[in-house]
């Protein structure tokens, strides 16, 4: 520890303002608070602050994050192997998958917290930790096929232009995971959908059309020839982006974010109620397959149960009055199954919505903070 | 009628250092009266180096409330003026000469006197500032009228003063400071107790509206206690007193004479005997504290640890502090602090693991634990701020300068240390009570 903090201190004179490397005192100033908590003090207000900072906070949401990476990692193999008719054991296929996954993940967080550094030399801001999670999450939400530059790409759009220019982490207006995944779909649809981008070198002769792209085209939710049960899309072993396939990992997840308050509870719940809701309708109504689909087997289907607990639940982009919690979240899982079933062209909704409801979450909050105002005065008349 | 609140919102810390319920009485020589402990004040001088003073003598006064005077704590002589950037007054030391001379005010019974006469003495002998208003937390203005006059008969705040023993067997000063603020008013004075209180003093009080409050921290703050008594709307004004400031009040007219002795909690992790000791107003903190210290390497407060001031060891107590808390200073690195999870440390956030020892009493240091970050996490700030108000909304109101936003959130209503909890558990480590003050500042300007 005391070697890591000489060699830190022996740095720190060559990039600070006016010395040789200033350029990269934001780099330096990221690994140094990487490795030690600063010995920075309070100077006004409260004397003693909380243990727990942005850091940790951020941290939980990426261990969160882990079981969704580790089976997004074997499905990649499973599906790889099981296309090509071979049956191959557990340790195999994740390795298979661990090596097309990992680059993935490397790119994303080399472009993003590349763009991340700069953008904090020039602002002389530190270095803040939300690419920390943007970063795993986009790697889970994208085929596995894509090719890297094409998320290098998206990945630089997104940080730029969904983040940066807004002020960076903390004032971005859309979730930048969600739009690096948006940029892909329009920019090269051709490698974000179709039945050969969900499965890594997949043979020619087996179907890779996702459960929900079956439902599209009127079938049932098919994969492999056969009906998935519920308990097969619960474990989650089909096709689909690398990390939402598998509603059990992800609902681990859920359990970690909640237990710890670090992902709001009325989003997630609202999320999937707003879901519910629009899948009864369809019921009620329905007159093709995916309409006919059971409400609850929705949830458990694409990425509907990811976005519920990763992605509409980002408390920067989300509805920030606890009021506005509830109808963000609501909305939310409402559009992305209407969005899902109606629209012809795309089977999956969730993305859409969140995007949506995103842009609308500030207007959502500009009532709740009216209500708020308009009761003070109405206190105040009342009281004259 | 009384109310029994309950407030759900808001956290307990327990720390280390916790001050014996004994008390010693020490005779210090050296004072100062520090203008700065007050908000929005221009301070005008009326003594020079070297006049001799008496305990009640005018210091100085309010350059734009001219009757708002400020009077030496002891009787002594005037040693020196401090003055800092652009000439700002921030000390006038003074030197006491050990023989208690006072200055003399009317001794009577403040149910006999008449309104003007009352608010005559209480400026005269420089006791009036104890009484401060809201909205901005300044020293009232003795021509308002308050809608109402809030005492909080209890302190929630971490290592607080316990009022209770302050009081203990001083009915007849309490009572008779709460005579003399009834008087000036013709408004209601509330008085909210805490689930424990139990000091005669208290419970017996008359002439007053009882309130029950029970709940965790910030409970004991007088600002929660209005906001749901009373709550402040634009216009309105109320004023607040301590309940130990009471007692000075009431000595006024018992003795006819401004006894600034007050009872203060010497309490922290890094203080060696924890415990009550009796001083006058303003007293040279360094004297006290020596013998005390545990270490060298300490941050000593004038106040608690939320919403104290930092003194140096030549400094001196703050006018309406009721603690010298004194913890150790945080300026070490920590390595991977953020990640391993330390149960040295307290944390409102279930991230770490402190939640599970409710009752382990903390030795926080004044480590920021963390670097300065935006908001990104929200609902954690409303779960220890119990008032009908949005604090981030309220905060970037500010931020942006915004002061009709400002005022349609409720600022009237806030004073900095109600935001003293929220600043604490803050995960961006944003320093708001002094944002806070910032918009109260443009507010009284605004609306001046």
């Amino acid at each position: 520890m005391k070697f890591i903090r000489n060699i830190l201190d022996s740095v720190k004179p060559h990039v600070q303002k006016g010395a040789k490397f200033h350029a990269f005192n934001s780099m330096y100033d990221a690994a140094d608070t990487l490795f030690f908590v600063p010995n920075t003090v309070t100077k006004t207000g409260s004397h003693i602050r909380d243990g727990v900072d942005m850091k940790r906070s951020m941290f939980v949401v990426v261990i969160a994050l882990v079981p969704a990476l580790l089976f997004g990692m074997w499905n990649t193999g499973q599906m790889h192997f099981q296309s090509l008719g071979q049956e191959v054991d557990i340790m195999d296929a994740f390795l298979y998958g661990l090596l097309k996954v990992l680059p993935i993940i490397i790119v994303s967080y080399a472009v993003g917290l590349g763009i991340e550094i700069v953008f904090a030399q020039g602002r002389g801001h530190e270095v803040n930790e939300g690419f920390f999670v943007s970063g795993m999450l986009i790697p889970l939400i994208v085929p596995v096929s894509t090719p890297l530059w094409m998320v290098a790409v998206a990945v630089a759009f997104a940080v730029i232009f969904g983040k940066e220019v807004f002020g960076g982490t903390g004032m971005n207006i859309v979730n930048p995971a969600i739009l690096t995944r948006a940029f892909l779909f329009f920019a090269y649809p051709q490698s974000m959908s179709g039945d050969s981008v969900w499965i890594a070198e997949k043979a020619d002769a087996f179907s890779g059309a996702t459960p929900l792209a079956e439902l599209t085209a009127g079938n049932a939710p098919l994969f492999a020839g056969a009906n998935l049960s519920p308990m097969e899309m619960m474990i989650g072993a089909y096709p689909g982006s690398i990390g939402e396939t598998s509603t059990i990992a992800i609902i681990i997840g859920a359990a970690i974010l909640l237990y710890t308050g670090v992902a709001s509870w009325k989003v997630m719940l609202s999320f999937i109620g707003g879901g519910l809701v629009m899948g009864l309708i369809f019921n009620l109504f329905a007159v093709n397959a995916y309409m006919e689909l059971p409400a609850w087997e929705h949830l458990l289907l694409g990425g509907f149960a990811f976005g519920a607990v990763f992605m509409i639940t980002d408390p920067v982009t989300a509805t920030q009055t606890e009021m506005g919690k509830w109808i963000y979240g609501f909305f939310g899982g409402l559009i992305a199954i209407l969005v899902r079933v109606v629209n012809p062209a795309y089977p999956e909704g969730v993305m859409l919505a969140i995007l949506f409801m995103n842009i609308f979450a500030p207007l959502i909050d500009f009532y709740v903070v009216e209500s708020n105002i308009k009761k003070r005065l109405k206190r105040a008349k009342v009281a004259a | 009628m009384s109310k029994q609140i309950k407030i759900k919102k808001g956290l307990d810390l327990k720390l280390v250092g916790t001050a014996e319920k004994s008390s010693k009485s020490l005779n210090l020589k050296n004072y100062a009266l520090k203008p700065t402990d007050f908000h929005g004040l221009f301070p005008k001088l009326m003594v020079r180096v070297g006049d001799k003073v008496k305990a009640g003598s005018p210091i100085f006064f309010d350059k734009y409330r001219d009757n708002i005077i400020f009077t030496s704590p002891v009787s002594g002589t005037i040693t020196d003026v401090i003055r800092g950037a652009k000439r700002k007054m921030l000390e006038i030391r003074i030197e006491s000469d050990g023989t208690d001379s006072y200055e003399t005010f009317k001794q009577a019974d403040p149910k006999s006197l008449k309104k003007e006469e009352i608010i005559e003495e209480l400026l005269k002998s420089g006791v009036w500032p104890l009484i401060r208003q809201r909205p901005y937390t300044v020293i009232a203005n003795p021509v308002d009228q308050p809608k109402a006059i809030f005492i909080s008969g209890f302190d929630t705040a971490p290592l607080a003063a316990d009022i209770d023993f302050i009081l203990e067997g001083k009915e007849k000063e309490f009572q008779t400071g709460l005579d003399a603020l009834s008087m000036i008013s013709d408004s209601n004075i509330h008085l909210n107790l805490g689930p424990d209180s139990k000091a005669p003093a208290l419970l017996n009080a008359k002439g007053v509206e009882i309130n029950n409050f029970s709940g965790p921290h910030p409970a004991g703050n007088v600002g929660i206690q209005i906001h749901h008594i009373s709550p402040i709307n634009k216009g309105d004004i109320v004023w607040t007193v301590n309940a130990a400031d009471v007692l000075t009040i009431g000595r006024l007219f018992l003795e006819g004479k401004y006894n600034a002795e007050k009872m203060i909690a010497l309490c922290g992790s890094e203080v060696k005997e924890p415990q009550y000791i009796t001083v006058k107003s303003g007293v040279e903190i360094g004297s006290i504290v020596k013998d005390q210290l545990k270490q060298d390497h300490v941050r000593i407060i004038s106040g608690n640890v939320f919403t104290g001031t930092r003194i140096d060891r030549s400094g001196y107590l703050s006018y309406y502090s009721k603690e010298i808390t004194v913890i150790p200073e945080g300026d070490v690195y920590e390595f991977f602090g953020w990640l391993v999870p330390s149960p040295k440390k307290h944390s409102f956030y279930r991230t770490a693991f402190s939640w599970l020892m409710p009752n382990k009493s903390y030795k926080p240091n004044t480590n920021m634990n963390g670097g300065e970050r935006a908001f990104v996490f929200t609902g954690a700030l409303e779960q220890v701020f119990p008032m009908d108000i949005l604090p981030i909304q309220l905060m970037k109101a500010i931020m942006a300068e915004d002061i009709d936003l400002m005022e349609q959130l409720g600022i009237y209503e806030l004073d900095e240390e109600d935001f003293a909890l929220c600043e604490y558990i803050s995960t961006s480590k944003i320093d708001m009570q002094e944002l806070i003050r910032k918009g109260l500042d443009m507010m009284r300007i605004e609306m001046s």
